[in-house]
C-alpha cells in the first residue's frame, strides 16, 4: 500500500494485520452529503442495499468518531476549506471515497469559465477510492467500499470473483 | 453576519455546514442566550454551483441535464418547467399522451420526493425505523422511473416537444400496483409516525407560520399549505394536463410543522389518485411534437413558466435573443423563498426545536444556491 498522511505513525507488526481485518470490516463513515450524491449514499445505507451488510452501515455525524470520509457531492469553493477542516478532524488511520464525477474532477461543472467549484477532492484531500458516476448507483458505492476493503487489508471479497472471471 | 460586539451573555453557535440536519452544506449562525435563540442567520452559497452561468454559456439541449441537478429530489418537475419555457418559445404543441406520461411520471417523482422528506426528517428527530420504511417504498418508485429514464435520481427524461420514449403496458402496470403498496402501508406509517407521541409532542404548535407571514415572505408549497392557504399552481394556474384529473389540495389549519407534515402526508395519496387516473385515461399516439427543429434557435422574446414542484412553486424565467444559447436564464427555486423564512420563526426557540422547524422546511442546498 502506498503511503498516505492517513497512516499510523506506529506500527505494530502482526498485530497491525489483525487490527486491519478489524478496521477493514468496520468502517464508519461520515455523514456528510454536499449534493446529489448523497442521496444515493442515504439510498446506500437504507433498506434495499444495506451497507450494514458490509459493516460499514454505521453513519456518525461526528467527523471525530469517523474513519471513512465520503465525498458525495460538488466542493464549491466556498465549501473547500470546510471539507479539509473536516478531514483533518478525523482519526487516523482514516480513508477518502470520492463519490461521483463532481468529487473527481468537477463532473459537468468543470468547464473552462466555471469559476465556483474545486474540480476534484483529491486536490484537497488524499482520496483512496474513486467511484464513477453521476450519481453512482449504490451498488457502485458499496463496490467502492469493498475495494477499499482490499486496499486496507491486502485481501478483499472481490477479489475472489475478480480471479474467477480473469 | 452578525453584528459583533452584543452583550456577552451571548454566544455564537454554528450549525453547519457539516451538520447532519441540515440536508446538505447549509450553515446557520445562531446568537444564543442559554439554550434559547436570540438570531439565527442561514449563510447560503456553500453549494453555489453556477447553474445560471452554465445557462448562457451553453446550447438549449446542453443545459438540460443541469435541471435535474438543481433540485435533485423532484427532478422531474424541473425539467417539465424547463422544456415548458422552452416550448413556449418555440411555439410548440406537447402531443396529449406525452403530457399524459409527464404528469404519470412526475407525480411518482413527488412521491418519491415526499418519502425521502419524511424518512430524513424523522431521523432528525431521532426515529430511525420510519426512514428504512419510506426508502423501501421509494425504491420500488425508483425501479419504475428507471425503467422508463434510465436512471434513478437526477433524470433527464422530457425533451421539447414532448418525451424521447413510450412507456409501456408493464410500466402502467406497475404504477397501478405501486399504489396498491402504498396503500396498504398507509397502517405503518400511521402506528409509527401519526400516532407516535414523542412527534406529536415535537412538533405540534412549534415552528407556526401565520397566513400573512406566508404571503410577506413568498412562500410556496407545503409550507403555505400548511398554514391554511390552498395554493397550489396545479389548480391555480393549471398546466399540461392537469385540468383533466379530480384531486384535492390538501391544508392545514395552524400551520405548525405537523400540519406541514400531514399536508405531505396526505399529497402522496392525491398523487396517487392522479396517477391512477392518468394511467386509465392515456391516449394513445405520438409522444413528439411534429416539427421539432434540430437546432433550438428561439426568436427573441422572454418567457415565464412555472410548475408545482415537491418542494413549491418553481419557476424559469427565459429571455431568448435569437441565439442557439439563452440569453439569460433565472431559476426562481422555491427553497430559496421557504428558507428566509427561519430567522423569523427561529426566534426563542431552543435548538431541538429549531431543527425540527428547518427540517419541515424540507430545503434543498444545492437548489437556494443553484
Ligand atoms: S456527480 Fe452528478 S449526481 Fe453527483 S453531485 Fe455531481 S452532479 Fe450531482
Amino acid at each position: 500500500m502506498e503511503k498516505k498522511t492517513g497512516e499510523p505513525l506506529i506500527h505494530l507488526g502482526v498485530l497491525e494485520e489483525a487490527l486491519n481485518l478489524a478496521r477493514a470490516n468496520s468502517l464508519w463513515p461520515m455523514t456528510f452529503g454536499l449534493a446529489c450524491c448523497a442521496i444515493e449514499m442515504m439510498a446506500a445505507g437504507a433498506a434495499r442495499f444495506d451497507l450494514d451488510r458490509f459493516g460499514a452501515g454505521v453513519f456518525r455525524p461526528s467527523p471525530r468518531q469517523c474513519d471513512l470520509m465520503i465525498v458525495a457531492g460538488t466542493i464549491s469553493k466556498k465549501m473547500g476549506p470546510a471539507v479539509v477542516r473536516l478531514y483533518e478532524q478525523m482519526p487516523a488511520p482514516k480513508w477518502v471515497i470520492a463519490m461521483g464525477n463532481c468529487a473527481i474532477s468537477g463532473g459537468p461543472f468543470f468547464y473552462p469559465e466555471m469559476y465556483a467549484i474545486v474540480p476534484g477532492a483529491d486536490l484537497l484531500i488524499p482520496v483512496d477510492v474513486y467511484v464513477p458516476g453521476c450519481p453512482p448507483r449504490p451498488e457502485g458505492l458499496i463496490e467502492g467500499i469493498l475495494l477499499l476493503e482490499e486496499k486496507i487489508t491486502g485481501r478483499g471479497r472481490l477479489r475472489k470473483f475478480r480471479n474467477a472471471a480473469e | 453576519m452578525l453584528e459583533r460586539g452584543l452583550e456577552e451573555k451571548f454566544y455564537v453557535l454554528n450549525l453547519g455546514p457539516q451538520h447532519p440536519s441540515t440536508h446538505g452544506v447549509l450553515r446557520v449562525e445562531l446568537q444564543m442566550e442559554g439554550e434559547f435563540i436570540v438570531k439565527a442567520d442561514p449563510d447560503i452559497g456553500y453549494g453555489h454551483r453556477g447553474h445560471e452561468h452554465m445557462a448562457e454559456n451553453r446550447s438549449y439541449l446542453q443545459f438540460l441535464p443541469n435541471l435535474g441537478r438543481v433540485d435533485y429530489l423532484h427532478a422531474l418537475a424541473y425539467n417539465q418547467c424547463y422544456c415548458m419555457a422552452v416550448e413556449k418559445l418555440l411555439e410548440l404543441k406537447v402531443p396529449e399522451r406525452a403530457e399524459f406520461i409527464r404528469v404519470i411520471t412526475c407525480e411518482l417523482n413527488r412521491i418519491a420526493s415526499h418519502l425521502l422528506w419524511i424518512g430524513a426528517y424523522l431521523l432528525d428527530l431521532g426515529a430511525f425505523t420510519p426512514f428504512l420504511y419510506c426508502f423501501d417504498d421509494r425504491e420500488n418508485i425508483l425501479d419504475l422511473l428507471d425503467r422508463v429514464t434510465g436512471s434513478r435520481l437526477t433524470y433527464c427524461y422530457y425533451r421539447f416537444g414532448g418525451v424521447p420514449r413510450d412507456v409501456d403496458d408493464d410500466f402502467l402496470a406497475g404504477c397501478k400496483a405501486f399504489a396498491r403498496r402504498l396503500r396498504s402501508r398507509y397502517r405503518d406509517y400511521e402506528n409509527l409516525v401519526n400516532k407516535n407521541v414523542i412527534f406529536l409532542e415535537r412538533t405540534k404548535g412549534i415552528g407556526i407560520i401565520s397566513q400573512e407571514q406566508c404571503v410577506k415572505y413568498g412562500l410556496t408549497g407545503p409550507m403555505v399549505r400548511g398554514s391554511g392557504i390552498p395554493y397550489d399552481l396545479r389548480k391555480c394556474e393549471p398546466y399540461s394536463a392537469y385540468p383533466l384529473f379530480d384531486f384535492d389540495i390538501p391544508v392545514g389549519s395552524t400551520g405548525d410543522i405537523y400540519d406541514r407534515y400531514m399536508v405531505r402526508y396526505r399529497e402522496m395519496e392525491q398523487s396517487l389518485r392522479i396517477i391512477e387516473q392518468a394511467v386509465d385515461k392515456i391516449p394513445a399516439g405520438p409522444i413528439m411534437a411534429e416539427k421539432v427543429p434540430k437546432r433550438i434557435k428561439p426568436a427573441p422574446g422572454e418567457v415565464y413558466t412555472a410548475v408545482e414542484a415537491a418542494r413549491g412553486e418553481f419557476g424559469i424565467y427565459l429571455v431568448s435573443q435569437g441565439d442557439t444559447t439563452p440569453y439569460r436564464l433565472k431559476l426562481r427555486v422555491p427553497s430559496f423563498g421557504n428558507l428566509s423564512i427561519l430567522p423569523e420563526i427561529a426566534v426563542d426557540t431552543l435548538v431541538a426545536d429549531l431543527v425540527a422547524i428547518l427540517g419541515s422546511i424540507d430545503v434543498v442546498v444545492p437548489e437556494i444556491d443553484r
